[in-house]
């Protein structure tokens, strides 16, 4: 393992994971990182992390409205990763990815920032991550959950549907998807307070598309949109007809690496 | 006798003029007490934009239905304009008909005169049913919290508005075929005159003039009406689409920087770095938005371009699981308040202050539902973003008013002192890798 904590300094390592809080710290999200890491060696992909130099990105700061704080996050991630000369950054959190792709450019840091649905897909494309045929998801019925951060924000509605397609699952779509999908309640640093009073919480109105779709699998592609998903499925008690997995875990799992 | 109307006309015309460039000019004002905002890109790319979005109606096509009858009497109010330019010439020379009796148009002016009236009942089709949409279907978004008194009436008054200038135009068309035995040929007013073909010529020029004199009225009540009105669209969709957001979307997850901020945190990260040259006597600016004039232009252009239509608030996550959160209300509280604000300096002064803001208007509670899910910016049809205020407001909260919740104030705590949302040291940042080298153990023995 010692390749993996190999900070940037090592300047063939082909891209940074950057592993954010969701996927240091909570429990289910540290799962998606394990399994995201495992294809990355079934790969033989090099890569880094930042370890315990990363600091949040300062996304929820920033939405919440304390500019300041996210601007001192944002700052010393730049120091760090411009100290390292990082070029290319993978990270399996949307808000992650927005905040570095989008907002760090202003402020003197500029990457080539790849979300991991899309990192996946060009494994694939480019032959080093090859699907085994008739893999655990062949004809299971998923639904894929778009993430505000990476569908409307940044445009990926393909990449993760397409992950789906190669691992022989049939695609059902939620009623509302793609650019007009559901957020799960948890953007805007909604994650980190109870939600304004009203009739429902946000990711019970979601629950209810994942119902109707009747699909055995949510695929998801944010941890915080993991966590709203899977809570709002347990409230209803259909957590054993409906599970949520991120879509490296699919991948993962298709390929019996975890 | 036959210089009265041209007289009439041109009085009634400098009349409308005059009262339109004053309405007009405030609007322009009010808009430009916004903060500058820079906007990118080339111009060339920004008239492209501005003619899919706004010429185009392509957002509008994300739902079928709407867009079709919309698409009707947007359709037939261009191409009624061309009557009106005939208005226009026979009021002020009296020359009637002027495409028809004095350039040689012929069968072309019957063709273009036919399209006219054709796309009129389509739009009187459109009219209907979107009266029914808004009254008898109770399409949701259109009955609302904030769907009531005015903006109400005003959507409804559009509507019968639309209805009156359709009879002008038959009438005047119908009336005009009667006198001329249909030698005009008009698709539609060619098989309504047998109708009223029975009657004198007396009564038919009335009827005609009738038919004339309401086209032109409601064109400049039309006019007058639009500056109060949410449907001031038909003009503003054009600008604020061309100075909008180009990459269709895709960049819709950033939110913009504060370079003064940035400013004085490297101040503080490097104190010998240059001061910022500043004046000394000049009251610091605000941090975020407390009332319009610190919005940017864009967003007080967004407030009066917004066509209450409320696409934004039925596909707001918020809204749609009753919090007080409505996209449409953030943008109608900016236009309501930024009317306000105008008003009330031109009366006093640059310098006055009445003493109230948009947090009169807006409540935090509205602001801190926002999930910044950008669902409300991708349905809007005339290129608005609410979420702009709503972050610009948040910010004026946090920054200035420190008016946070007890858990947000948790989760900067914990960002500030361990670099993470949660209260996690950084040395459990790795943790996972452990538990990878515990499990490769485990499956190994």
């Amino acid at each position: 393992m010692s390749e993996l904590m190999a900070s940037g300094q090592e300047k063939e390592v082909e891209v940074l994971f950057w592993v954010g809080c969701a996927g240091s710290f909570d429990d289910r999200a540290r799962r998606i990182t394990k399994a995201f890491v495992k294809i990355l060696h079934h790969c033989g992909v090099s890569f880094a992390i930042l370890g315990q130099e990363e600091v949040c990105t300062g996304d929820p700061a920033r939405r919440s409205g304390n500019e300041f704080l996210f601007q001192m996050q944002a700052i010393t991630n730049i120091e760090t990763l411009n100290a390292y000369g990082v070029k290319r950054i993978v990270t399996t959190c949307p808000h992650c990815f927005n905040t570095i792709k989008n907002e760090y450019p202003a402020l003197g840091g500029t990457y080539e920032v790849i979300h991991h649905t899309t990192f996946l897909q060009g494994l694939i494309n480019d032959g080093r991550l090859k699907l085994k045929d008739g893999g655990e998801f062949k004809g299971k019925k998923i639904t894929y959950h778009d993430s505000c951060y990476l569908g409307r924000a940044n445009g990926i509605y393909e990449a993760p549907r397409q992950l789906l397609e190669l691992l022989d699952a049939e695609l059902v779509e939620m009623k509302r998807c793609k650019s007009r999908g559901l957020c799960c309640g948890a953007g805007g640093a909604q994650m980190f307070k109870e939600e304004e009073e009203g009739k429902l919480r946000v990711n019970q109105e979601r629950t209810k598309d994942i119902v109707e779709s009747k699909a055995s699998f949510v695929a998801a592609a944010c941890p915080f949109c993991m966590t709203m998903m899977t809570d709002g499925i347990k409230e209803v008690e259909k957590q054993d007809e409906v599970q949520v997995m991120d879509l490296a875990e699919m991948v993962a799992k298709a390929q019996d690496l975890i | 006798m036959a210089f009265l109307q041209p007289l009439i006309f041109a009085i009634v015309t400098l009349t409308v003029f005059f009262l339109a460039f004053k309405k007009y000019r405030v609007i322009y004002a009010n808009i430009n007490l916004g903060k500058d905002e820079k906007i990118a890109g080339d111009s060339g790319t920004r008239f492209k934009n501005m003619m899919l979005l706004a010429f185009g109606q392509k957002k509008m096509f994300r739902n079928l239905t709407p867009a079709i009858l919309h698409g009707f009497i947007y359709v037939a109010f261009l191409f009624t304009q061309i009557e009106l330019i005939e208005i226009f010439i026979d009021g002020f020379t009296g020359i009637h008909r002027f495409f028809w009796y004095v350039l040689p148009l012929g069968g072309f002016y019957t063709a273009l005169i036919s399209f006219i009236e054709i796309l009129s009942v389509l739009a009187f089709v459109g009219t209907i049913a979107f009266l029914a949409r808004r009254n008898l279907l109770k399409v949701p978004r259109f009955h609302m919290d904030e769907m009531t008194g005015w903006p109400k009436l005003d959507g409804n008054l559009i509507l019968f508005f639309e209805l009156i200038l359709l009879v002008g135009i038959f009438s005047m068309n119908t009336a005009d075929m009667a006198l001329a035995d249909g030698k005009y040929g008009f698709a539609i007013s060619g098989m309504l005159y047998p109708l009223i073909d029975g009657l004198g010529d007396t009564t038919l020029h009335i009827i005609e003039r009738f038919g004339w004199w309401i086209h032109i009225l409601m064109v400049f009540g039309f006019i007058l009406y639009l500056p109060a009105s949410k449907h001031l669209h038909i003009m503003l969709a054009f600008p604020n689409a061309y100075y909008g957001p180009l990459d269709g979307g895709a960049n819709k997850g950033e939110i913009a920087n504060m370079p003064r901020i940035t400013e004085e945190i490297k101040l503080m990260m490097d104190p010998s770095a240059p001061m910022p040259e500043e004046d000394p006597n000049a009251e610091p600016e605000r941090f975020g938005a407390k009332d319009v004039t610190d919005l940017s232009w864009k967003s007080l252009l967004d407030a009066y371009s917004c066509t209450e239509c409320g696409r934004c608030s039925s596909a707001c996550p918020a809204n749609q699981t009753g919090k007080l959160l409505s996209p449409r209300k953030i943008m109608m509280d900016t236009r309501d308040r930024l009317e306000e604000k105008g008003a009330g300096l031109r009366e006093h002064g640059a310098d006055h202050d009445d003493g109230k803001s948009l947090f009169d208007y807006i409540s935090t509670e509205e602001l801190r539902a926002c999930t910044t899910c950008n669902a409300c910016v991708e349905e809007c049809p005339v290129s608005i973003n609410p979420v702009n205020i709503i972050m610009e407001l948040r910010r004026y909260m946090i920054l200035e008013e420190s008016n946070s919740t007890e858990e947000w104030n948790l989760m900067f705590n914990n960002v500030e002192t361990n670099g993470a949302v949660w209260k996690m040291p950084a040395s459990d940042r790795t943790s996972w890798i452990n538990e990878l080298e515990a499990e490769a153990e485990a499956e190994d023995a």
